[in-house]
This record gives C-alpha cells, structure tokens and sequence, in this order.
C-alpha cells in the first residue's frame, strides 16, 4: 500500500480582523501552521509592550534598552517601531492603578494621543487591574482616537457593555473580548457584544491566558476546543480572531523573577524570563492564537523567527 | 484499518455452535469489533484469521519501552488527538545530543549542563531522561569510547544510540546493554542487521527515512521481519516539514488508523535551528503536537525551566483535578508560635506555596482548607475561598489548639477576603501576604523579624 498523507478539512473559517489600517488578522480554515491541510491566512502577529510610567522591576538587560526613553512613551513607543519594527505596540496604563498613579481617563487619553502620533504602527490598548475604570479609561481614549481600528484589551463580563458601547459602537474602534479559560464563557461575551451590535469584524478575543507551567494546560485545551468548535463544527460566534498578552502572565512567575541569590543554581534571570515568555508565545501560537503580545525585543525576534519557518 | 462486525464475520468459521458463549457467530463478531472481548474464545479459527484479528483489535498506537529498573520509560500509547477528548497518556522525554566528532571540551560542557538540570517541581524531579550519542566519525573505537564516557559521567540518563552502520550499533549496544538503551538509524539500507540487533537485544528501535512515503516502505518491510518495538522520525531539515511529518505520522495511527504508523515518533530540533532560543520554540511545539523524544543540542536551566513545565501541564489528566488533602501541614519544626499561611487545594498551587516555605527555612504551619481544588483567584472567583471556608479549615483542623497564634497569612491575591475573614474567625488577625509565592521566603523572614 502507498502512503497517503491523511487531511483534516473543515468549512469553518476565522474571521479575517483589520488592525489599525491594514494590519491583518485571522482568516485561516486549518488548524495552526497545517499549511499541509489548507490556508492558514495571516500569519500570526507579534507585538512589544510599553507602560504609561517608566517599569521597575523588568531585568536590567531591558532595563538599559529603554532607559533613555521609558519615561515617555510616545519616545519609547517610536524607539520600539524603529528598531524592533514589531507588528503593533501595546500600551498598558500600569500608572492608571490606584497604587501608582491613580492617574485619570483625560490623561490616559493624552498620552495615547502622543503615543498614536508618533507610530505608524496599529495599537492595542490595554488598562489597569481594575474593569470599572478600565472601561472609563477605554472610552476616553477610544474618544480621542476614534475610528483608528485600534484594539481594546477588554472588555470582560462586568464592563463590556460600557467597552462595547464606546469602543466598539461609539467611536469605531474594536473590542477584544476577554473570558476565564473556558470555551463557553468565551461564547458567552462574544455573544453578549454581539447583541449589543458590535459586528463581529471588529471584534478580537482573548479566553484566557497563563504561563507554562501555571494552568496552561487550561489555555491550551480551552484554544484547541474553540478552534475545533470554530472550524469543525462551523460555530460562527468564536470564529473570531485570537490575542494573548503573554508577556503580562510570564514576567511574573517565579522562573522569570527569582534573582541570582534566590536560585543560584538557575543562572542569569534575563535569560529564563525571555525563555518563559517564548516558549509561553510558541505555546499558545501552536494552539490557537493570532497575536501575542510580548515584552522583550529577544523574544520578540525568536518568535518572529520561529513564526517564519513555521509559514515559509 | 479497523475492522466492522461484518468484516470480522465473512473470517469465521459459521457454525453457529456457541462454544464462545454467543449465540451466534455474527454476536460474536460484533462484540469482538466492539474490542470487548478476545479472539481466542472462538477455538474454530484458524490461526491466520487470530492473527488478523489481534492486529485489528490492537490498540491504534503501540505503547513501547526503553530504559532499565526504576528508569524504565514508556512512550506512545496515545488515543487522541486533543488532550480534552481523553488524556495523554505517556510524556515526551528530552534528549542531549553528543557526537564522537565533537571536541572535548565540548562534550564535556553538555555533560556538565546536563547533569546540573536535577530539580523537583511539583513532587516530581525533572532531569534530561536520554543522552543522544552519535557516532560521526564512523570509528568504532572513538565512538565506544564516547559511548562509555556518557555511561559514566550521565548516570540519570539513558543512551541513545545513533548510528547507522550495524557493526558499529552492535558494539554500541553490547557496551550499554544493561541500560536499556535505544537504538536509533535503521533506514533502507541497513534495517535488516538492525532488526536483528533490536531483537537480539529487545530494545526500541529508531527507524528513520527521508520523508513519510519513504518511512511508509521501511516501516512496513521492517513488520514484515516481525519487529514492533519502534519509534519513527524523518530527516527533515525544516520546521516546517519536521512539523508536517510529526502530526501526520500521529494522524496516520489515529484518524487513518493505521498501523504502520502507530508509533511515537522522534524529534531533532538540534537540526531545525542552532540557536538555544529556536530549538526551544520548536521543542514547545513539539511537547503539544505529537512527539515523544525530543532532541536538543544542550540544555540548560533557562530552557529546561519552562520545557519541564510545559510537558508537566500537557500531560495531566484533564479529567482528574489533581488536588491535595485538606489538612493543616507542618513545615519544618513548626511548632505553637510558628506562622500560619493559608493556601488552597489545587496540588500545583500548594506544591509551589510549600515549597516556598521550606525554602525560607522559617518553620510555618500551612493551612489546607477545602478550596474545590482550584487554584487561588479561580477559587475565589468560584466562591471557594472566602471568609467562611478559611473558618471551618481553623475549626475543623483544631489550628486553634495548636498554635498560639492568632495570626494568618493569606495570599496577596485574594488580599480582598481581609474583612470577610476577619469577620468569619473572631479573635484572629489577617496578614495579607505576597501576590507571588516566590517573594514567600523574603516575606516570612520579615514577618518574622518584625515579630520578634
Ligand atoms: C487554569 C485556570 C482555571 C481552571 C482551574 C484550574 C484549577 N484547578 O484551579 C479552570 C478552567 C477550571 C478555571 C475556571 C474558572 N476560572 Co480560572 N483561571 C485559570 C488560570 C488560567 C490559571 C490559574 C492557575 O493555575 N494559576 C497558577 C497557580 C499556582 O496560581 P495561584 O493558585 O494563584 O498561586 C500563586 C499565588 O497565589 C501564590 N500563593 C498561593 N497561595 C499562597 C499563600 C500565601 C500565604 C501567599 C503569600 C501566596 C500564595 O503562589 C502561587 C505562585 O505564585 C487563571 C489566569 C491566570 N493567568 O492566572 C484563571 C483565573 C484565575 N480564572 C478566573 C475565573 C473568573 C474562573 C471562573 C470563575 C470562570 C467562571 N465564571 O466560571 C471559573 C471558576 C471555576 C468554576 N466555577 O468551575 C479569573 C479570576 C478573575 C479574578 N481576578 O477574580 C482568572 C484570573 C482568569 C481571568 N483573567 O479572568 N480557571
Ligand atoms: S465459537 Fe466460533 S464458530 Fe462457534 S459460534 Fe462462536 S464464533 Fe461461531
């Protein structure tokens, strides 16, 4: 008998979501990289992180890319575009927390401005740890850069109707919808907004993300269940595309923080933190997600890298 | 292919006579396509009909061994393809490449790399299973001697054997043998000296060709010898095809179902990439999708942290929520005037939080109290973890006649449940503790110090 290579075909296909002006996301019938089975669309998207106050804690290696520009982020943002020349930047309000800066909506809303000027790639915004201001954030910001196609991270099930209603209906921008590592939550929200009218063009997910070794086989069977429902069983609602902040999970695991004098034997902290977030990245790439988001330019790099040979 | 109950009944003999204890031949097919019961209960078949079928009813993917006494290791056996549709049932292993061309100084820094990677996470030591040693140089004195040199200095590992040239695999073999060792190079021109070899030995038996139509040929030349203690691999040189090859080879057994293909296969990611960063992207990919010896060219802790981590997850029962006993536990010499930490249920989560707390070396009590085993936020989210379940575990596990205290410390990220607790356990105190377990040694230390 000859060998035939065997093939899984589905009619489903994700949704194909514009990013800024033509970022691309999305549009695969396949599984992740079985080009062998069919399109696998866009090819996933890698984006750098950047905070509204200068971060404290990231490794020292990192530390001295961005000393001169970490206390501006529209600097640091145009530092990044130049000379990384990631996919999209994300802009995380860390300084809109009540422990930090506790600062307002309206000053969010500046420096997202500044931010926006000054790069002409797309952004993702991304707010603080609480959801009742993060929808108060979004929709200032949305307001001061409306129909620029910039995503939204999140809207969750306590503020997606305010999110919804000022990002993704108001003002033109789109909505990532963010659920708890269970396929039916993730149904649930993208359902919810849609009934709310955002259009599901214009609308990402994300349904949960943890680092390797913390729950990820959760992540990992939660995006293998919402691809198969996506394109085996045709389940229009999550045929929507994925982006995970990965680099928010990895940075704070113990493998990524402990110092020299806390596990000696470990070796330079740097090294494992960018490890942690790569293989993070790989991880929830092979299963299902469209972008990740990530926070050093080494690991932003390998991913691309990795990214290409996968798809050439 | 597998068989229905009608191809199992034009096989045999239709005498309808009941002696397998069914009424009649066709009952018995259809059970027997079921997979519930055995062949043998028919003692009418002929012996080429019980072949045929005790192939058909196998299992789709064979379930093989390599390794000795206490690192004895199974590989394959899978069943699905997805890890919710069941489990996975038997772990990948990493391997450390040597060859026999390589400097000195060379081998001897991945020796050294290899051995230190020995930690436990999550009661379980993880180390680097197999050491791949490959013969170059096509000598069989300096490859021996290489060979003897990893069964010395890499006393965790087991040996790889990779070679292609059978008088040389025959030595190799006959050096380790005791170990259990793989041998990894049958291919079209030599796997009739290494079947013999193989068997001769018992041992697991890499067969290798250029692509899956080439492996499709030697595979089953090599069944029509006998041999079914196999692992597969292709010489891919990309990604993108190793990827390919991988999931096909796993598809093959499973959805085609057949069983020419159903073996766990071998990895090279040493060959995809020379960069530590990019084998470790492709040894992720490979833990998730679909291969059971994954190949590295060196290792060390900053890629073994999140590649043992990774393989942990991956294969976990998903059915099985692993959980540990509700229960007040004693770290160190705890005794009454010691800290008293609350934690949850979820084993991932107490396993990290205790271990913690032995490195601090500041004796502590732990508190276990019945959180759904669910890790810290999830349990709080879930309702799990409040005020009133951290009260009964006090009440419940007579933490109050144990220790003098009435002080606890709970986990930074429920730092919320202050009040409820409080509330909940009249006379006590809550601490709220660091968000991370990893900032637990420096925490308690202080807590300590501040007390005294
Ligand atoms: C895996 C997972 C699940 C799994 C559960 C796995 C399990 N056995 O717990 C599943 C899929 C079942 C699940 C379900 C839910 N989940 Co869940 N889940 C996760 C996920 C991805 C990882 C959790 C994990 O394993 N962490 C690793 C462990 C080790 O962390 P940990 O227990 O917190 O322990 C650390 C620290 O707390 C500290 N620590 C622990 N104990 C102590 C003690 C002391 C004294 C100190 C100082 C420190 C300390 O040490 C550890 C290491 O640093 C997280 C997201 C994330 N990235 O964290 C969401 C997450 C926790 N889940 C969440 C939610 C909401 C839920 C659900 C309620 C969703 C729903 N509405 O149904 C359900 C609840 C369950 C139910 N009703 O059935 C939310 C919680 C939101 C919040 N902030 O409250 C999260 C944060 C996701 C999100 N962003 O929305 N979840
Ligand atoms: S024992 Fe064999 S021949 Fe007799 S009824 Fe059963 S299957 Fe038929």
């Amino acid at each position: 008998m000859a060998y035939k290579n065997p093939q899984q075909k589905f009619q489903g296909k994700i949704k194909e979501v514009v990013l800024g002006e033509g970022l691309k996301l999305g549009g695969e019938s396949v599984l992740p990289f079985y080009s062998f089975d069919g399109d696998i669309g866009n090819t996933p998207k890698v984006g750098m992180e950047v905070w509204d106050i200068p971060p404290v804690d990231w490794p020292e290696g990192l530390m001295n890319i961005i000393k001169d520009v970490a206390d501006d982020p529209a600097k640091w943002a145009k530092f990044y575009t130049e000379k990384y020349n990631p996919d999209f930047i994300t802009l995380r309000f860390i300084g809109a927390n009540p422990d930090t800066l506790n600062r307002s909506p309206e000053e969010c809303a500046e420096i997202a401005k500044k931010v926006a000027k000054n790069v002409d790639v797309p952004l993702v915004i991304a707010g603080c740890d609480s959801n009742e201001k993060n929808a108060r954030i979004f929709t200032k910001v949305a307001e001061a850069l409306p129909n620029k196609n910039y995503a939204f991270l999140s809207a969750v099930e306590g503020n997606y109707k305010e999110v919804g209603a000022a990002v993704g209906l108001a003002y033109g921008n789109l909505v990532v919808a963010e659920s708890s590592v269970d396929l039916n939550l993730a149904k649930q929200l993208n359902i919810l907004l849609t009934q709310l009218g955002v259009k599901p063009e214009r609308m990402l997910m994300n349904p949960g993300v943890s680092s390797v070794g913390y729950g990820f086989e959760y992540v990992i069977t939660t995006l293998d269940r919402i691809k198969l429902a996506a394109l085996e069983q045709n389940d229009t609602i999550l045929q929507v595309p994925i982006i995970m902040p990965v680099s928010f999970e990895t940075w704070k695991v113990k493998e990524s923080v402990a110092s020299k004098e806390d596990a000696p034997e470990w070796g330079d902290r740097e090294e494992r933190g960018i490890a942690m977030e790569v293989s993070t990245a790989v991880g929830v790439l092979t299963a299902g997600a469209n972008a990740v988001i990530l926070r050093h330019p080494r690991s932003l790099d390998v991913v691309r890298g990795f990214i290409n040979e996968m798809v050439n | 292919m597998a068989l229905t109950g009608m191809d199992i009944y034009k096989m045999l003999p239709k005498k309808n006579c009941k002696e397998c204890g069914f009424p009649t031949c066709l009952a018995f097919a259809m059970k027997l396509a079921q997979g519930g019961i055995e062949a043998e209960k028919c003692p009418y078949m002929s012996e080429e009909v019980k072949q045929k079928l005790s192939d058909a009813t196998a299992p789709l993917m064979k379930t093989v061994k390599f390794g000795y006494g206490e690192k004895t290791y199974t590989l394959g056996g899978e069943t699905v393809l997805f890890r919710h549709e069941k489990t996975f049932v038997n772990r990948n292993r990493f391997a450390v490449m040597f060859s026999d061309v390589m400097s000195e100084e060379d081998i001897n820094g991945r020796i050294e790399r290899m051995n230190k990677v020995s930690y436990v996470r999550i009661n379980e030591r993880m180390y680097v299973e197999i050491a791949a040693v490959k013969c170059e140089s096509d000598n069989k004195e300096k490859y021996l001697g290489l060979l003897k040199k990893v069964k010395d200095e890499c006393k965790d590992a087991v040996p790889m054997i990779i070679n292609e040239n059978a008088e040389i695999a025959k030595a190799a073999v006959e050096e380790v043998k005791d170990l259990g060792p793989i041998l990894y190079g049958a291919n079209d021109q030599n796997y009739e000296e290494m079947v013999n070899i193989a068997k001769q030995y018992n041992i697991l038996l890499g067969v290798e060709a250029n692509n899956l139509e080439e492996l499709y040929k030697l595979v089953e030349k090599i069944h029509a010898l006998g041999y079914k203690e196999l692992i597969l691999g292709t010489k891919a040189v990309s990604a993108k095809k190793a990827f390919e090859d991988v999931v096909n080879i796993r598809r093959t057994a499973l959805i085609t179902q057949d069983r020419v293909f159903g073996y766990p296969a071998a990895v090279f990611v040493n060959r995809l990439s020379k960069d530590k960063f990019l084998q470790l992207s492709y040894a992720t990919v490979f833990v998730e999708k679909y291969a059971s010896i994954i190949v590295l060219d060196d290792i060390d802790y900053s890629i073994a942290l999140p590649l043992f981590a990774l393989r942990q997850n991956i294969y976990t029962d998903p059915q099985r929520p692993m959980r540990v006993e509700q229960g007040i536990y004693r770290i160190g010499q705890a005794e009454e005037n010691s800290p008293v930490l609350v934690t949850v249920d979820f084993a991932l989560t107490y396993f990290i939080v205790s271990g913690e707390v032995e490195r601090s070396k500041v004796p502590s009590w732990v508190l276990v109290p019945d959180a759904g085993g669910y890790s810290v936020l999830t349990a709080w989210a879930a309702g799990k973890l409040s005020g009133k379940s951290i009260a009964k575990a006090v009440k419940d596990f007579g933490v109050e006649e144990k220790v003098k205290t009435r002080e606890i410390i709970i986990p930074g990220k429920v730092a919320v449940l202050k009040s409820d607790i409080e509330d909940a356990l009249p006379g006590w105190k809550v601490v709220v503790g660091s968000e991370e377990a990893a900032l637990l040694p420096k925490f308690l230390r202080d807590y300590i110090s501040k007390r005294a």
